[in-house]
Formats: structure tokens, C-alpha cells, sequence
């Protein structure tokens, strides 16, 4: 008697009287983070929306891949040749 | 620290200023000694030919065609200096000459025509010129 009524109490943790428990906070947190998911998508979305093109045509700059460094590395160089080349500068 | 260094600067005066004049000498004797052409220090002093930001001349207005032909000339000779000066340096021919470009725009005397960066002619004056915010 004792251990069938014991194994009939005890109800394993997925059946529906144990879920029921905790179903009524667990649907309400999901419901908020489907809200919270629902504002971040859009703020994203609306985000990206806000990218738009420059209103002024793009320039492709040919001198932009001359880096700053290497003309401070040249720089000292280039002086010196300039003061010994007077005729062509 | 102050104190034993400015009796030591006080002693170097003399010497400082004689650096100084030295340096000032040299530069002069090299003024003097430029071999630029007549005719291209006309032209500069005219405006008819300026400096680019590029590191060659550049015309700010349609030029004769006995300048066009000297400018040229004087342009191939520098991009053969700055061929063989940008090998040296292990840089490309285009970064020494634009290098130099910041050099002789900085160069330029008052009344002498100039590339700004954006590409338009400028003429120098007193101040400092426009130059790419690359230049050191």
C-alpha cells in the first residue's frame, strides 16, 4: 500500500500539476523579454534605417593612401634633396 | 637643476650665436648659389606656374607654349630625383614626391602661386600656407 501510494504521489517534475506551479511567473517574465526583444529589434532596425548616404558626392582621394608616417619618415630627406637641386625647385 | 644649467647656457652664448651665424651664412650662400632659371623665376614671380600639392608645377592659368615646354622639362627632372631619392628611402615615388610638394609649398614666397588642399590655386602671402593635413 505505502509504496504504491508513494510512487503515485510523487509527481515526476515535467508532469502538468508541477509546471502549473511556476507557469504563471515563467509566462510573464517571457512576455517581457519578448517585449524587450520586439523594442531592441526595432531600435536596431530603425537604427539602421537611419544610415544614410552623404548628401555630398564622394570624393576617391588618389594622394589618400600616402600615410601620414611615411611622409614625417621622408620628410627630412626630401628637404635635403630640395636644398641640393635648387635649378628644378 | 635650474640653477647649474643656465651659467652653462650663459657660457655657450657666443658659441650659439656663432652656430647661428654660420647657419645663417650658409643659407644665404645657398640662396645665392639657386641656379633656378630666369625665365622659371619669372614665371613663379608671375603666377604663371605654381607648386602642387604632388610635388610637381602646376599651371594656375593656360600658359604660353615656351613655358609649358620649360615646366615640363623642369617636372621630368624632378620626378627623376624623386625616383631615385624614393628607392633610396624604400618609399614609392609618389609618397617622396609628395613629401616634397609639402616642402616647397612651405617654401614659396609671398605672391607665388600654390595648390591648397582642395585642389584650388592659391597665392601666398605672408602667412603660412594651406597645406594637406598630412604635412608634417
Amino acid at each position: 500500500m505505502m509504496r504504491s501510494e508513494l510512487t503515485r504521489s510523487v509527481p515526476a517534475a515535467t508532469t502538468l500539476p508541477m509546471r502549473k506551479l511556476h507557469e504563471t511567473p515563467g509566462s510573464g517574465w517571457r512576455a517581457v523579454r519578448a517585449a524587450m526583444m520586439l523594442v531592441a529589434g526595432s531600435l536596431m532596425l530603425s537604427g539602421c534605417i537611419s544610415v544614410n548616404a552623404p548628401d555630398k558626392p564622394i570624393v576617391i582621394e588618389l594622394n589618400i593612401n600616402i600615410k601620414q608616417e611615411v611622409i614625417y619618415r621622408l620628410s627630412a630627406d626630401a628637404a635635403n634633396t630640395i636644398d641640393k637641386h635648387p635649378e628644378i625647385f | 637643476m635650474p640653477v647649474p644649467m643656465a651659467p652653462l647656457a650663459r657660457k655657450n652664448r657666443p658659441l650659439v650665436l656663432g652656430i647661428a651665424a654660420v647657419a645663417l651664412a650658409l643659407g644665404a650662400a645657398s640662396a645665392a648659389l639657386a641656379q633656378r632659371d630666369p625665365a622659371y623665376a619669372a614665371a613663379r614671380a608671375a603666377g604663371q606656374v605654381g607648386e602642387k600639392t604632388d610635388g610637381y608645377l602646376g599651371y594656375p592659368s593656360p600658359p604660353p607654349p615656351a613655358l609649358r615646354s620649360m615646366v615640363e622639362d623642369l617636372n621630368i627632372k624632378r620626378r627623376a630625383v624623386y625616383s631615385e631619392k624614393a628607392q633610396a628611402a624604400g618609399a614609392t615615388i609618389e609618397e617622396y614626391a609628395f613629401t616634397s610638394g609639402c616642402r616647397l609649398i612651405t617654401q614659396t614666397a609671398p605672391g607665388e602661386k600654390y595648390e591648397g588642399p582642395g585642389g584650388n590655386w592659391l597665392t601666398r602671402s605672408s602667412a603660412p600656407p594651406q597645406r594637406d593635413g598630412r604635412c608634417p
